[in-house]
Parts: C-alpha cells; sequence; structure tokens
C-alpha cells in the first residue's frame, strides 16, 4: 500500500502544523486521489479486493506517482457496497467489482464510468448534515498522517494549551450536547461532576458496546474515526483529571477492535496518547477492553463490573459512577459518538455547535437506517429532523410497493411510530412522548409484511435472553411476558390474559433494577398503543393480518395432528 | 457521621447518612419486605420487594440498598406497592417448583411468610415447571434447586464470611442457576469447608440438613450478626 | 468421585496443563494484565481463541492462576454468550438474528438450515463439520441479512446463498477424505 508514515513525535501545536503541511504537501503531489470504502459492509463484498485491484492496474499502467489510491470509510449507503470514491470528480461508484477498475482509473480525469455511477447529489446525501461524520469517508481511517492533516489533534492540543480544565466544561455545557448512549444526560453536566469528585485516580471509559440489534453508527464511527474518539476522550481526561481510559467494544466488530488497537498505539508513537501529551501537563493512557456478548453491559454499571474481570450485572443508582465507579474511583462514563463530537465542538466553539438542532436537543445525530427501506444505511441528520423526512426523503421510502406500518427506534427499550405520527421530530424528548426512546440510534423501518405482535414477542425474547437475571421481575417477568406473546401469536391467547400481559408491562418497568427490565415492556406497551387491532385480530379472530403467523386469511392456531402436513 | 433526619410512614425519624432506608425504618419497628437482604453479608438488591416510594422521584427504590437523606420522605406501603410485591412473589413462585407439604421448610420459610403477609391466596401467573434436580452428594447437606429463589444470600455468605466461595451462579436471565465449583457435585467440592453457613442463610428450603423431614428444618441467620459485628471489632 | 472432579484436580496453576504451545499464548496473557483477577475475562477470550472452547481444564487452570474462586470463573464463562464449553466444528456459521435481520427474513435461513442439515442454533453436525451460532446483531445492518461464515461477514444472504456456502463446506470435506482416506 503506498502510504506516507511519519516517525517524529508531536510536542507542540506547530509541530503537529507541520505534519498537516507535509501531509497535504504529499498528498497534492497526486493529481488523482481515490478512496475505496473499507467498511464491513464493502468488506463483506470484497472491497478488499478492489482496493488491490486498483493499486496494481495504477502501477501497471505507470501511473503510481500520478495516482494515490487510499482506503476510506463508511459513504452510508452500504447497500450499495462496494463503493469507490473519486474526490476531486465528485464522483461515487457502486457495486465495484475488480473487473472493474480498469476503466474507472481510465476514468481518472476523463469521462465517468456512467454504468457504475451513484447520484451522489440526491436526497440520501444532501439531506444529511455530517458533522461527527463530515469526512464523508474521505479519510484513511488508520493513517493518523491523513488524520492530522485533515485537522486532526488540533483540538486537543488547542484545549490543552488555550482552556483551563474548567473552560473545557464550560464549552461542553454551553454547546448543549446531550450523551448519544440513549437517555440524552447532559454530556457537559456529567463531566462537571467528575471534575468536582476528588480522588487520587480518575478514569474515562468510551461506551462502545452498541448491543441494540438493528444499530451499527458507533461501529461505524469507530471503524472510520479512530483518531477522533481518542482525541476526544483525551479532552475529556483533561477536563475532569483523569489519566486512564478504556475503550469497551463488543467483540462482535473485530474489524473496530483492530482500528482502535492501531490507533491507540500510532497516538502513543506520536506523543499524543501516554505521557505528557503534546508535551503538556496532560498524562493519558487508554486500553481497549473486549466485550463478550451481553448485550447488559452497555448499561455503565455493567460494563464497569464487566472491565474489572467479573459478570456484567448492573449495581443500583446512586452511587453514580461519576462519584464511584472503576475500582471505586470516579468514572466518565460516555457514548462513543458523544466522545466524536467532542472534536468539532473544540473547534469550531460552542456557539456553533447549539445552532444545529432543536432548542433542548442540539447537534447532529447518526442513524442506522434499515429494515424495509430502499436506502438501508449510515446518517447523520440534525436533530429536529422529521422522521417523515428521514424515511421517505433521505430512506427513501419503503421498497416493492409496500405499505409503511412503523418505525422502530430506541433499541429493545424503545417503541414502534406509526404513520399517523411520522411528522413528529427526531429529538429526546418528543421520541419519548410516543412512547419510544432515542436510543444509540437504530431505526428499522417495517412495512405491512410485520406483524406486531410478532415484533413485540421478538423484542421480549431479546430482553429475557439478555436478563442478567440478578432481579426478579426482569429475570422472570420477561419470560412470563416472551410466553404469553407466544401464546398470542399462536392464537392460543385469551382477553384475560392480555390484561395480565398488561399489568405485568406496569409491574417489570417499575420495579427492575436497570435499564433493561425498566424499557423491556415498551416495545409491548407501544404495540399495544398504536396496533392494539392487531393483538385483537390474533386473540379474537385467530388470524394474523400481516401473515406472518401463519398466511393471511388462515387460522393462526397449530393445525390439529390428523390436518397436519 | 452525619445525622440526617427525614420521615417514614409519616413518622418523624432520624438516621446516619451512612444507613439505608430499611435499617432506619427497622430501628423505628417499620418493617419492609425482604428475601434477599441479609444482616451480616453485603446487599443485594435483586429481589426489589423492599421496594419504598421517596417523594419527588418518579422512581421507586430498592429500601436496602437507598441511603437516607436529610429532609427524605418515604412512603413504605400503599396499594401500588403491594400491588407489585405480590406479583413479585408470585414470579417467585412460579419459575421455581414448590410443593410447601413435603418440604423441610414448611413453616419455617421466608417465602411462604412472605406470600402469607401478602396474604397471596392464589397464584394468576402460569406455572413454569422448570426441570431442576436435587444435590446430595454432600455428607451433610442438600441442595434443592426447585425450591432455590436465586437471593444469592448462600454465595455471598459462603464468599464474605466464610471465604469458600463454593456457590456461584451460572448462565443468565431465565437459565440462572446455582452452581458449585465448575458446576461438579456439592460433595465432590474441593473449596467447601462443610460449615453450614451457606444452609443457615438461605431463607428458603433450598439448601437444608440431611435427614431432616418435611416441616422439620429451622434456621437462624443471626449468628452472621455476631461474625460481623466481630469482625467490625477487630479492623 | 466424578471424571470430571478428577480432572478438575489435577490442574494447579504453576504448570501449564500440558506442552501444548497455545498454552504459552494463554499464560502471557494474563501477564499481560498482571495476573490480575480482573485478567479473567481477557484470558478466557485468549482462552477461546486459542482452543476454540473453554474447557473445565482451562477453566481450572485459569482460575487457580488468577487466584479466582473455580465456581466464580464458572459464572463468568456461562454469563456471556460469546463462550462456548463445548467444542465447536470446523467451519463456523452465524446467523443475525438481530433485528434489522429479522425484519428481513433471518429466521428463513435458519430454517433453511435446520430443513437441510438437520441442525438447530447452538449446535454442531454430528460429523463435526459445521456449527450454527446466532448473533445479536454483526452491525452490517445495512445490509442484512447477514451472516459471518468462517470469520467472514457476509450480506443480503438468501436460504439458498448460505446452502451454497455450506455445501461448498461440506464438498471441501469429502474432497479431502478422499485425498487421504484415514
Ligand atoms: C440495557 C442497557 C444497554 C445500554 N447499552 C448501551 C450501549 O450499547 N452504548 C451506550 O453508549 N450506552 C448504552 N447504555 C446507556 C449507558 O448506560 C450510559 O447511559 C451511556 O453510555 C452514557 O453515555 P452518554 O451520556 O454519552 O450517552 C445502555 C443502557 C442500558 C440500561
Ligand atoms: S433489570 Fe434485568 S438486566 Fe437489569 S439488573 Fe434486573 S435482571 Fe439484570
Ligand atoms: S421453599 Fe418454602 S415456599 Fe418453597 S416449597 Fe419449601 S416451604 Fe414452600
Ligand atoms: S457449607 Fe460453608 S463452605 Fe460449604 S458451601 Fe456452605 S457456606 Fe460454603
Ligand atoms: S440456595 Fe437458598 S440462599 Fe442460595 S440462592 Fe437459592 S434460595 Fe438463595
Ligand atoms: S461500509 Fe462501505 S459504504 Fe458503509
Ligand atoms: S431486600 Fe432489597 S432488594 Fe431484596
Ligand atoms: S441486525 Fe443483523 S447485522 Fe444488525
Amino acid at each position: 500500500m503506498i502510504d506516507r508514515k511519519i516517525t517524529q513525535q508531536i510536542s507542540s501545536a506547530e509541530d503537529l502544523a507541520k505534519v498537516a503541511a507535509e501531509q497535504l504537501e504529499w498528498q497534492a503531489q497526486y493529481q488523482h486521489r481515490v478512496f475505496v470504502c473499507m467498511g464491513t459492509a464493502c468488506q463483506s463484498v470484497q472491497s478488499g479486493a478492489v482496493l488491490a485491484a486498483l493499486q496494481t492496474e495504477i502501477k501497471n499502467k505507470g501511473r503510481e506517482n500520478e495516482c494515490l489510491v487510499s482506503p476510506g470509510g463508511c459513504q452510508g449507503n452500504c447497500a450499495s457496497a462496494p463503493l469507490v470514491s473519486v474526490p476531486e470528480q465528485d464522483l461515487l461508484y457502486q457495486t465495484v467489482q475488480p473487473a472493474d477498475v480498469e476503466e474507472i482509473v481510465d476514468a481518472l480525469a476523463g469521462k465517468p464510468v456512467s454504468r457504475l455511477l451513484c447520484d451522489n447529489k440526491g436526497d440520501f446525501f444532501s439531506k444529511q448534515n455530517r458533522v461527527v461524520t463530515n469526512h464523508r469517508g474521505l479519510l484513511n481511517p488508520e493513517s493518523i498522517e491523513d488524520y492530522i492533516a485533515a485537522g486532526g489533534f488540533r483540538a486537543l492540543l488547542k484545549a490543552l494549551a488555550e482552556f483551563s480544565p474548567d473552560n473545557v466544561v464550560q464549552e461542553l455545557q454551553k454547546s448543549g450536547l446531550r450523551g448519544r448512549g440513549g437517555a440524552g444526560y447532559p454530556t457537559g453536566l456529567k463531566w462537571s461532576t467528575v471534575a468536582k469528585a476528588r480522588a487520587e485516580q480518575k478514569y474515562v471509559i468510551c461506551n462502545a458496546d452498541e448491543g441494540d440489534p438493528g444499530a451499527f453508527m458507533n461501529r461505524s464511527v469507530l471503524e472510520d474515526y479512530p483518531f477522533r474518539v481518542l482525541e476526544g476522550m483525551a479532552i475529556a481526561a483533561y477536563a475532569v483529571g483523569a489519566s486512564k481510559g478504556y475503550v469497551y467494544v463488543r467483540a462482535e466488530y473485530p474489524l473496530a477492535v483492530e482500528r482502535v488497537t492501531k490507533a491507540i498505539r500510532s497516538a502513543e508513537k506520536h506523543g499524543l496518547l501516554g505521557n505528557k501529551i503534546g508535551s503538556m501537563s496532560l498524562d493519558f493512557h487508554v486500553e481497549i477492553r473486549l466485550g463478550a456478548g451481553a448485550f447488559v453491559c452497555g448499561e455503565e454499571t455493567a460494563l464497569i463490573s464487566s472491565i474489572e474481570g467479573g459478570k456484567g450485572l448492573p449495581c443500583p443508582r446512586p452511587p453514580y459512577p461519576a462519584e464511584s465507579g472503576l475500582w471505586g474511583m470516579p468514572t466518565l462514563i460516555n457514548n462513543v459518538e458523544t466522545f466524536a463530537n467532542v472534536v468539532p465542538i473544540i473547534t469550531n466553539g460552542a456557539e456553533w455547535y447549539a445552532t444545529i438542532g432543536t432548542p433542548r436537543s442540539k447537534g447532529t445525530k447518526t442513524f442506522a437506517l434499515s429494515g424495509r427501506i430502499i436506502n438501508t444505511g449510515l446518517v447523520e441528520v440534525p436533530l429536529g429532523t422529521s422522521l417523515r423526512q428521514m424515511i421517505f426523503d433521505i430512506g427513501g421510502g419503503v421498497p416493492d410497493g409496500h405499505k409503511f406500518k412503523a418505525v422502530q427506534t430506541g433499541g429493545p427499550a424503545g417503541g414502534c411510530i406509526p404513520e399517523e405520527h411520522l411528522d413528529a421530530t427526531i429529538d429526546y424528548e418528543t421520541l419519548m412522548e410516543l412512547g419510544s426512546f432515542m436510543g444509540s440510534g437504530g431505526m428499522i423501518v417495517m412495512d405491512d409484511s410485520s406483524c406486531m405482535v410478532d415484533v413485540a414477542k421478538f423484542f421480549m425474547q431479546f430482553c429475557a435472553a439478555e436478563s442478567c437475571g440478578k432481579c426478579v421481575p426482569c429475570r422472570v417477568g420477561t419470560a412470563h411476558m416472551h410466553d404469553m406473546l407466544d401464546r398470542i401469536t399462536k392464537g392460543e391467547g385469551t382477553m384475560e390474559e392480555l390484561g395480565q400481559l398488561e399489568s405485568l408491562c406496569d409491574v417489570v418497568k417499575f420495579t427492575s433494577l436497570c435499564g433493561l427490565g425498566q424499557g423491556a415492556p415498551n416495545p409491548v406497551l407501544s404495540t399495544l398503543r398504536f396496533f392494539k387491532s392487531e393483538y385483537l385480530a390474533h386473540i379474537v379472530e385467530h388470524t394474523c393480518p400481516a401473515g406472518v403467523c401463519a398466511p393471511i386469511g388462515q387460522d393462526i392456531r397449530r393445525p390439529t395432528c390428523a390436518l397436519s402436513p | 457521621m452525619r445525622v440526617v433526619t427525614l420521615k417514614i410512614n409519616d413518622q418523624e425519624m432520624s438516621g446516619r447518612e451512612d444507613e439505608d432506608i430499611l435499617h432506619v425504618a427497622r430501628e423505628h419497628g417499620i418493617e419492609i419486605p425482604t428475601l434477599c437482604q441479609l444482616d451480616g453479608i453485603s446487599e443485594w438488591g435483586g429481589c426489589r420487594l423492599c421496594l419504598v416510594e421517596i417523594e419527588g422521584s418518579a422512581k421507586l427504590s430498592a429500601a436496602c440498598v437507598t441511603k437516607v437523606s436529610e429532609g427524605m420522605v418515604v412512603n413504605t406501603e400503599s396499594e401500588r406497592l403491594s400491588g407489585y410485591r405480590k406479583t413479585i412473589v408470585e414470579m417467585l413462585f412460579t419459575e421455581g417448583n414448590h410443593i410447601c407439604s413435603v418440604c423441610v421448610s414448611n413453616n419455617n420459610c421466608e417465602l411462604q411468610d412472605m406470600s402469607s403477609d401478602l396474604k397471596i391466596d392464589h397464584i394468576s401467573l402460569p406455572y413454569r415447571y422448570p426441570a431442576r434436580t436435587v444435590d446430595a452428594s454432600h455428607d451433610l447437606f442438600i441442595f434443592d434447586a426447585n425450591r432455590c429463589i436465586l437471593c444469592t444470600r448462600c454465595v455471598r455468605v459462603c464468599d464474605q464470611v466464610e471465604g469458600a466461595h463454593t456457590w456461584d451462579i451460572a448462565g443468565r436471565g431465565i437459565q440462572s442457576q446455582l452452581i458449585s465449583d465448575l458446576h461438579q457435585p456439592w460433595g465432590e467440592s474441593d473449596s467447601c469447608t462443610s460449615c453450614g453457613k451457606c444452609v443457615e442463610a438461605c431463607p428458603t428450603g433450598a439448601l437444608f440438613e440431611k435427614g431432616k423431614a418435611a416441616g422439620e428444618m429451622v434456621k437462624d441467620p443471626k449468628f452472621l450478626v455476631y461474625l460481623a459485628d466481630m469482625k467490625a471489632e477487630k479492623s | 468421585m466424578s471424571v470430571k472432579t478428577r480432572a478438575i484436580r489435577k490442574i494447579d496453576a504453576v504448570k501449564v496443563p500440558s506442552d501444548d504451545k497455545r498454552w504459552l499464548i494463554v499464560a502471557a496473557a494474563m501477564r499481560k494484565h498482571g495476573s490480575a483477577q480482573s485478567a479473567l475475562i481477557e484470558t478466557l477470550h485468549s482462552v477461546q481463541s486459542s482452543f476454540g472452547y473453554l474447557d473445565d481444564i482451562a477453566l481450572a487452570f485459569v482460575a487457580h492462576s488468577l487466584r479466582i474462586p473455580l465456581s466464580k470463573v464458572y459464572g463468568v464463562a456461562t454469563f456471556y454468550s460469546h463462550f462456548r464449553l463445548k467444542p465447536q466444528g470446523k467451519h463456523n456459521c452465524v446467523i443475525c438474528m438481530g433485528t434489522a435481520c429479522y425484519i428481513k427474513g433471518s429466521v428463513k435461513l435458519l430454517q433453511k438450515v435446520d430443513q437441510k442439515y438437520g441442525l438447530k442454533v447452538g449446535n454442531t453436525t454430528s460429523d463435526n463439520q459445521f456449527s450454527l451460532l446466532e448473533a445479536r446483531c454483526l452491525g452490517a445492518c445495512g445490509i442484512a441479512p447477514a451472516g459471518i461464515f468462517d470469520g467472514r461477514v457476509l450480506g443480503n444472504l438468501s436460504p439458498a446463498l448460505v446452502e451454497s456456502q455450506l455445501d461448498s463446506w461440506l464438498k471441501e470435506s469429502t474432497a479431502n477424505e478422499t485425498k487421504s482416506p484415514s
């Protein structure tokens, strides 16, 4: 791979500026640059082979001094993978195969290869506002040089040189940034609590457990912007007075683990992590910890006990991790995207950030659009965007002539929002009022081919399987609720049982120890609120209107033995 | 340690700020139902029976793990709370297999007492009838998983008081089960000292002495408090 | 005394359980984390990636080496669904059952595997050719339904695609057998 590596330590803002200038100069020697997406989705359809083929092709043509091919990040529209972009021509090629590379190379500076063109001016791209993912995939995620050339680590050195820790916290408070891990707790407020706590040792933890099924924003941000997440963590460490940090990533994300591990190493090598960062007062060491397949470990107290080497069992709060967290020390724990937002806030200022979004929900949010929707993928929009814009403008609506039924947000603790509420805006409060939840940003679209009772059962099965078992209502209650939903989908449910299901929802919601149990009833409550008729169809008429539990019009009760095929 | 004043069920009282609601209430004669809590070992917060309402908070709080604070107004009894408690106890009955009449702990069982205190006259949730086993490999004791409510009192007492850590919970969620060592028969456990503390600490008929007939097993875990006090005195 | 207990009693912390080189990797992983109790999960990860699963011997060795009670190690190993206590097949097929994949019909993929190979989630074919697992979400929801075949993420799966992938494993194994009859 053609790559430029620097060896020097960076010990001042001047050093950083020099490295950036040199890297830009080096990049400028090349007339043409091509980026091949090396995200998870693209790699799964062999974008690695496309990258290699492009490099060989350029070499064979003797053009290696004018064309530079780099691995890039996710373009967002992963469904069209593998994607290749040519920024100077403002072109995006989709579903590229190794056999296509000759044409692509020949077309550099010439006429584009029209049969591979992806419409990168359409609503999917133009209606987004990219703050966290602002490089739009045009950045080599493994190159610290490219990150620095793109302005990386400037925010960290600026904070260290020009801000007191207090100033940083104030800046965050002014920005209005709220936690992107789900609940939307004001980030500046959390930072100030940890900063105020007095202790010998404090920790910063990046929550990259992203357990919501159907959500992959954090994976993408970690894969594409590992340095930015680390930079955000370092700024946080400076603000709260921590010297040690952990990135807790789920083991199902091997690429993210690899990229973060490499990024830590290369930042350390260049003096941008470790002791005396940028030759200034901050010492900050970061380690990576792997999850091992337990959704509950995304809950902060469970995550902490997992880092300590034990089971991920949640603990009652208070005390909050900000007062007593990892090894009993004050601990700042934020989501990947929260940390990634810190860099643009410090770079561009809190006032700028606060202009994006709504009065109570500032900034942008990344979402993973998936399910029954034309443009699946990763998108970033200002908070306050309406669900309709998201699903029909950006997402392109529902494919194959089907009819939109609901959008599920907030993961297993979230809810299903129906057509009549599509004009609601995406922000913490509005989603909550609709019985759903911002969550980490999964947005799964369902059409008339989904049965909402079946969907509720799916989530309940998830919660029951992921319940840690520590507290009775969640351990036993989710199992009972799952069985009840299962009976309903088989036509064995009764109205009396439906009432019992509703009252169990109430018990589990209000008596469970942690957010998993407290949120587990939400998919049932929200489908009962908006799609009660589907429950009734199953219970009273023994039919499944969506044709999932049995073909449309057929009885969903299990046929008796004599009749069964 | 600062002393704070608070109100529990309209009664004014005071407590140290490092005390939890449960103990301050108890000192003043107010009983809050508990199952996983046991004096002399750490708190767990898992059974959720001790949930109480605190004025100004939308959430319910577990009294055994919530510290008192100045001006706190607590309510330990309400229709809503007793409804929740009943359902939770029903959940415990349906989770295992309990046949009181043949149980060694009949009439001396905290789970049974709880159901009569809460006036539970019938179980409306469906029984789950899990397939569970009885481990009689130990010379002195028997573990009957059918009656285990996963309160972890045995786990904690064995770890924190005896220092053996023979027990732990394997699996998670509804699949959770109590195991000894590497899921070996209790009698083959190298860590167990046969001290019997777990048996005394167990609130139900899940752990009992060999040779007891129905209704004969009476437990008394009060010694744990003396041990804890002695430990505190020494350090 | 059970066979299990006898085997476990032979293990101590000083010596690695056998001269299998892979134990050195495990020992190195423990050392890297200062052989502290907090290294448990990282150590189990290294055992599983070296040996493919965690058996009683490995659990006992890790417990003794890190000075953690046996039952606690067992508790942790069974709490996390990533850890496997049974040996796995030569090949590994993971089907995502996360929301996005579920909505896009991943159930049909599992049904296909069950129908054609009589294999349910969590099990391994009787000839140890492959294991079938399910995952929560691979973070590849954009190309749902997705799966992992021997470590490689594949998207837009159809029952036919899964079938052809599994068949290719079976073919490869019969090919190997004819090459080296044993
Ligand atoms: C069951 C459960 C799962 C969670 N999973 C995640 C997760 O995967 N990622 C995450 O960032 N936060 C998750 N959270 C929220 C965290 O507990 C915590 O609030 C968050 O990491 C705080 O970061 P923030 O303030 O930046 O949002 C989860 C919470 C619960 C109750
Ligand atoms: S609510 Fe569920 S996940 Fe949370 S502590 Fe209770 S049992 Fe565990
Ligand atoms: S443990 Fe208690 S509730 Fe269970 S059978 Fe025995 S006496 Fe009855
Ligand atoms: S008898 Fe003593 S050592 Fe043995 S399991 Fe019970 S508490 Fe632990
Ligand atoms: S055996 Fe007894 S003490 Fe131990 S968890 Fe079960 S019910 Fe609780
Ligand atoms: S992974 Fe390549 S576009 Fe998303
Ligand atoms: S006694 Fe408080 S939760 Fe069990
Ligand atoms: S739900 Fe299957 S990859 Fe996310």
